[in-house]
């Protein structure tokens, strides 16, 4: 006997819900529409900072995230290098996971291709990782050089002229923290942002948002990209469409997608309740 | 002396920390910086104790042959090559480690990972995300709203779209957010507390 | 030739992960453990490289600080956990550990998360600029910044409301619970729009790199 239309629906092996997301992301990824993007406030606040920065300003990154997220916040972190490089401003680059230091290094790679002229330990150094997490965050803010001694490659810090006179955070214009989850913007926040008096910008997992959306409405984010969205717009105000602008369009449908689902499956829930409900 | 070490140890560093926020003497400040190093290290032998004891188990499970046996062996092999590599010939780029393992093992294993959660979520989204009562029909409208203003079809749907998004996110959001952070800040702070003055033993493990 | 090689182990990789999807199977459990015995072996070097050498035994060695003797003492102290009849002294570093961050958190958090958070929530109920700016463009969105301020202040007092357990929620409290329920909803139904947007970034990362790289189609 032939299943009632929203019985099937109710029943529907989630295999098939998998292959139709597979479908509906691909299809916008090989045939782009290119939607506009427009920049929202967060993301201009994090631009305009970056941007007001006079030319040879010290800024630091600190990239911390794992290769499961780098889909969001590696696009982040060459977008704002190129900012960086474009501006004319030195970095100095750390990380507080153990995973990031190559994906930096692999940016600064691409950098190099792009502004052939910066020179390593001169407009910028990778300080690579550090264990330690909060402890690390801030002995930052007491003596930097104590707590990297060297640099991601082992060179002794002291004979790196970028880092001549750099003692902590005050040597700083700017510290842009992009990571996912802990440790990251959350624990700058709490361990430095507010002792130290940071000027602090983050670049941020879509998931973090919320979370930071009440540190970035008290003032202690000063700017924040949010997500690949704010990623896209970023790249945008920068006048360098790349990786995260063309995810726009498979984002998009991805998430009308997504709120079709939450929609067939409550009207199919309601059907077979109701269903349900008269057979008594 | 097996319980009292350490709850004297821990009340000692403990309340040194707090004052050392509060008193900002260069003395104090070169003694939080030396504690803080101290940190740095011990946490990195805490990293070190966690893979030893990954070792541990995984040997453990694959010599006496537990379920799923011959995949242990795969853990330790694919551990003792990536480590042996690190540490022995770098993990800068142009070595071994970082060049192969890194980018062509590590970071796609990684990725696919997190990114095969947008199956499932969507596969909850359909199966369980049920609207049975007000909050969660509240919860469900913020979420669409949130979903298509956050992306260039809710800027073509309605102009002002992306406002209202922002809405949300700088006021209901901001507020529960907020609120969560508070409660959580007085949370973590009469916790820590209690630890630091031995009130909260349970870190100790083992009966009192 | 090894970018290839490296290319086609990468997709190889992504598919036998993604083959979980369909069912349970023996490449999805080879790619899962040898993911985990990568990543521990892989932090095992950056911690070597990154904290143990340069901050410990390079400067230990040289005999620059012999008071690093001390956190080395500790961190093998760490590895009796492993003998039953010394683990007790694992509980010193433990202790260590503790207290330090223990420490570091109750400043961090009264500050930035309790202080600052209730400072920024000090506001007039309502703002003489936004209703000037409803009155002169009267609309959702005007009309929706004018309750900004009021539903800061009330809202953050209705959420703690509804925090409080110890009063029943019923009557006027109940009420004030109730609209704090209703903020707290709101949070967390932005909060999974925007965990569906990661999650579908991550995917489309993904799909070009099949696309792209592996397949060449873009």
């Amino acid at each position: 006997m032939k299943k009632p239309f929203w019985e099937v629906i109710s029943t529907l092996d989630k295999r098939w819900i998998f292959l139709s997301v597979f479908i509906v992301i691909t299809l916008p990824i090989l045939f782009p529409i290119n939607l506009p993007l427009k920049a929202s406030e967060p993301v201009k606040k994090f631009y305009e900072n970056i941007e007001s920065l006079p030319e040879g300003s010290l800024v630091m990154i600190s990239d911390d995230y794992d290769p499961g997220s780098k889909a969001e916040l590696y696009p982040m972190t060459e977008s704002v290098m190129y900012h960086i490089f474009k501006k004319k401003l030195r970095v100095v680059i750390v990380s507080l996971y153990a995973s990031s230091p190559p994906m930096t290094e692999r940016a600064l790679n691409v950098m190099r291709t792009l502004f052939p002229n910066i020179k390593e330990g001169v407009d910028y150094v990778n300080l690579g990782y550090k264990d330690g997490r909060e402890a690390t965050i801030v002995e930052m803010g007491r003596a930097l050089q104590k707590a990297f001694p060297t640099d991601f490659r082992g060179n002794p810090v002291g004979n790196i002229p970028i880092m001549k006179g750099v003692e902590n955070y005050n040597s700083f214009k700017a510290l842009i923290s992009i990571s996912v989850g802990y440790p990251g913007t959350k624990e700058y926040v709490q361990y430095a942002q507010g002792r130290f008096n940071i000027n602090l910008l983050t670049g941020a997992a879509a998931v973090s948002v919320p979370e930071y959306s009440a540190y970035y409405n008290a003032g202690q984010i000063k700017g924040m990209l949010t997500g690949i969205t704010g990623a896209g717009e970023y790249e945008d105000l920068i006048g360098r469409r790349a990786l995260a602008a063309k995810a726009t369009d498979a984002l998009s449908f991805g998430h009308v997608f997504i709120i079709f689902l939450i929609l067939i499956g409550n009207v199919a829930w309601f059907t077979q309740r109701h269903k349900g409900a008269s057979h008594e | 002396m097996k319980r009292t070490v350490p709850i004297a140890i821990l009340f000692i560093s403990g309340l040194f920390m707090i004052v050392q926020y509060l008193v900002p003497h260069y003395r104090v400040n070169d003694a939080a910086g030396v504690i803080q190093q101290w940190a740095i290290i011990i946490t990195a032998a805490a990293t070190v104790l966690g893979v030893a004891n990954l070792i541990r188990v995984s040997l453990d499970q694959a010599l006496t042959k537990k379920q799923d046996w011959m995949y242990k062996w795969v853990i330790l092999v694919a551990l003792v090559v990536t480590a042996v590599s690190g540490i022995f010939w770098g993990v800068e780029p142009g070595t071994f480690c970082n060049d192969m393992i890194y980018f062509n093992f590590y970071t796609p294993m990684a990725s696919t990972m997190y990114a095969s959660l947008a199956f499932f979520i969507a596969s909850a989204a359909f199966r369980a995300f049920r609207v049975r009562s007000w909050q969660a029909w509240l919860l469900a409208l913020t979420a669409v709203i949130v979903m298509l203003g956050r992306v260039p079809f809710g800027r073509l749907l309605w102009g002002d779209f992306p406002s209202l998004v922002d809405w949300i996110m700088n006021v209901p959001n901001t507020v529960a957010q907020r609120a969560i952070l508070i409660g959580a800040a007085m949370g973590a702070v009469s916790t820590g507390l209690k630890m630091i003055f031995g009130i909260e033993r349970s870190w100790l493990g083992g009966s009192e | 030739m090894s970018e290839t090689i490296g290319i086609w182990i990468a997709a190889a990789l992504t598919i036998m992960i993604l083959s979980f999807l369909y069912k349970d199977n023996p490449f999805y459990k080879f790619a899962e453990h040898l993911f985990v015995g990568i990543a521990a072996g892989y932090i095992l070097a950056l911690s070597w490289h990154n904290t143990i050498r340069p901050n410990l035994t390079e400067p230990l060695f040289a005999g620059k600080d012999w008071w690093l003797i001390v956190p080395a003492v500790f961190g093998v102290l760490l590895f009796s956990r492993f003998i039953k009849s010394i683990s007790w002294l694992s509980q010193w570093s433990l202790a260590a550990i503790v207290g330090i961050y223990a420490g570091l958190a109750v400043t961090a958090f009264a500050e930035a998360d309790f202080v600052q958070q209730l400072h920024a929530s000090m506001l007039p109920l309502f703002s003489a600029d936004e209703i000037a700016k409803f009155q002169q463009h009267p609309g959702i969105i005007t009309f929706l910044h004018v309750t900004t301020n009021f539903i800061t202040v009330i809202g953050l007092l209705a959420i703690l409301v509804y925090f409080f357990f110890s009063k029943e929620h019923t009557g006027g409290w109940g009420t004030i619970a109730k609209f704090g329920t209703g903020l707290l909803m709101m949070g967390f139904g932005a909060g999974y729009g925007y965990t569906v947007m990661t999650r579908i970034a991550l995917l489309i990362d993904r799909i070009f790199f099949l696309l792209s790289d592996f397949l060449h189609i873009l």
